[in-house]
């Protein structure tokens, strides 16, 4: 089960993520294969090698799961097969 | 979930690049990650129940703090001008502590307590090998205890959790979006919220943190031009300070050209102070920053554009919004609130409550949010018809005469546009006839004089005779904590040594 604060490894590429937001029984994939919290090195899908980057959120369009991407990589991210988009911030001037 | 994650981050994708800057010593991304880890070694195996910091800032501060995350320990930065007396029954709450102090260590030695000088602290954890320790992942571990004030009495410890924090932070911050030659000045002392929030959003952008220990005008202009300084937060005295050392170093403007944009916060801004300062300074951008402790810092925004538009309009309302504090982040919801709990209309003033997933509103572990998630702040104010906000001070500063609410506010706000007044506070004191009436302290501007008589009858030509003083006593200063919040509790203290 995914559940916010939880760290998870690509196992197809150097890509980390931490999770926001996420329903008890989305599947989340990372170039094609399962972000399990434990996964030896394997292919990715090469359909679904699109890139990962730092710093991004992925969500879904209901916006019911939310995945921060804490180190970049090759892998896209899907969820229950639905390709994740990045969401958008608003840009806020420094307030600290 | 876990605010070191923002260094991490910062190390990953920037290792190199200039994280801290300190006495004139630098620090990397990768340094600083690399203490957090070994100070978090330090804190889990030392069987203590919170790491305490007892020091003005220093590079110990946000390696302690990301330390205390990763090990999953609360931090507890404590106020390093309480005495003694203050102090220890603070100690008595956090016990047992890794406390890493100052100079005044001998005072502190607890059975069961670890008490380790700042300088040895950050000897042990900036050099050694590189450590792998296990990361607290509890979005709803508590990061952060803050003692509030306690400008109304017993001082309360107000929990933040990781989960607050961190929605904060990817709320309001874009992952490296500071540039590598950007530096901000962060002189708010460590164990204000707004210097944990300094810490924190500056890491998450990857921005070089100037830490200024103990401020002074002097010295804070001396590092914008040393350190080519970027940006900077300010309380509001620290802005009138800054301007009034420019002003009588004859100092030009030009010599602070790196520096573009300014926050400010902490405290009410006077109006004629940022409109000076947005004179002395047309290039640079000003942004006020409305929040609490319990809030996790900011929670409203006045953004450079809306300074600008309110400077340069003859609209009244938008001129207006210069004393305003802006309009709620996106992931927060404002509401003002009568003393029925009903929501009000614009203009309306009530009590200001806040919503949204980085407001914690608990205190010792009990949580004051109303059934909807609302956090009540005591700050009273008013939303204009275009959202944006106003403070007229807190709740419990209103002042009561025959029924009437009378919010501080209203009176200062109009004696800080008299050139011959300096500062002022308007207080309730006790009235027989009234229940309350208004009391005023006046800092008379150098070189100006003005009467009792004059005061009262500017006031009752600009405002409701009930706002008329009754007592006018004339200070030199008025007392203000070293982040800017007037004490209230002091001047109504004067007026009741005036009484006896």
């Amino acid at each position: 089960m995914l559940k916010p604060g939880t760290r998870l490894k690509s196992a197809v590429c150097d890509a980390e993520f931490m999770i926001i937001k996420a329903g008890a029984s989305d599947e989340l994939t990372c170039g094609g294969v399962s972000l399990d919290e434990s996964t030896d090195p394997v292919e990715g899908n090469a359909d679904r090698m699109n890139g990962c980057v730092i710093g991004k959120r992925y969500i879904n369009a209901e916006e019911t799961i939310e995945v921060l991407c804490v180190k970049t990589g090759e892998g896209s991210l899907y969820c229950n097969d639905e390709e994740l988009m990045t969401k958008d911030t608003k840009k806020l001037p420094s307030s600290d | 979930m876990n605010i070191a994650l923002f260094l991490q981050m910062a190390a990953e994708a920037c290792p190199d690049r200039r994280a801290l800057s300190h006495h004139g010593k630098h620090y990397t991304y990768a340094q600083l990650f690399g203490a957090a880890k070994r100070a978090a070694f330090h804190f889990s195996t030392a069987n203590c129940k919170f790491v305490s910091m007892l020091d003005t800032s220093s590079p110990a501060a946000p390696i302690a703090l990301m330390g205390a995350a990763i090990a999953g320990v609360p931090y507890v930065p404590l106020n390093y001008r309480l005495s003694e007396e203050q102090l220890v029954p603070l100690f008595e709450r956090i016990s047992p502590a890794y406390l890493i102090s100052g100079t005044r260590d001998e005072a502190y030695d607890f059975d069961d307590w670890i008490v380790q000088d700042s300088a040895d602290f950050l000897h042990d954890v900036l050099t050694g090998e590189e450590m792998d320790v296990t990361w607290n992942e509890d979005p709803a571990a508590v990061a952060v205890q803050l003692f509030t004030s306690g400008t109304t009495g017993i001082p309360k410890a107000a929990l933040l959790r990781h989960e607050h924090l961190v929605s904060y932070i990817l709320g309001s911050v874009e992952f490296m979006g500071g540039l590598e030659d950007e530096a901000a000045l962060v002189s708010v002392p460590p164990y204000h919220i707004a210097g944990i929030s300094a810490v924190m959003s500056n890491i998450y952008a990857c921005r070089q943190i100037v830490q200024l220990p103990d401020f002074s005008a002097r010295e804070w202009l001396r590092l914008v031009a040393e350190e080519s300084v970027t940006s900077a937060f300010v309380v509001p005295t620290m802005l009138t300070r800054i301007i009034e050392e420019i002003d009588t170093a004859k100092l030009d403007p030009k010599t602070f050209s790196t520096l573009n944009s300014i926050a400010y916060g902490g405290g009410k801004m006077p109006v004629p102070v940022i409109e000076r300062a947005l004179k002395l300074f047309p290039g640079i951008n000003f942004t006020n920053a409305y929040g609490l402790t319990e809030t996790s810092s900011t929670i409203a925004l006045l953004d450079p554009d809306d300074h600008r538009a309110a400077i340069d309009h003859d609209d009244a309302a938008v001129h207006a919004r210069l004393g305003s504090v802006g309009k709620p982040l996106p992931s927060v919801e404002i509401e003002v609130r009568n003393e029925d709990g009903k929501q009000l209309d614009p203009f309306e003033s009530g009590e200001i409550y806040v919503r949204g997933p980085q407001v914690s509103g608990e205190y010792d572990g009990r949580s004051v949010l109303d059934n909807d998630g609302w956090f009540p702040t005591r700050d009273a104010g008013y939303l204009d018809d275009h959202g944006y906000l106003f403070l007229s001070g807190r709740a419990d500063d209103v002042i009561v005469r025959g029924g009437e609410n009378i919010s501080p506010g209203e009176i200062e706000d109009l004696l800080h546009q008299h050139p011959a007044i300096l500062d002022t506070a308007a207080i309730g004191i006790p009235s027989e006839e009234w229940g309350e009436v208004v009391a005023l302290a006046i800092v008379v501007a150098a070189a100006h004089s003005i009467t009792e008589e004059e005061i009262r009858s500017h006031i009752r030509e600009h405002l409701r005779s009930s706002r008329v003083p009754e007592v006018i006593h004339f200070t030199s200063e008025l007392p203000y904590n070293e982040t800017g919040k007037l004490l209230r509790r002091v001047v109504r203290e004067w007026f009741r040594i005036e009484d006896d």
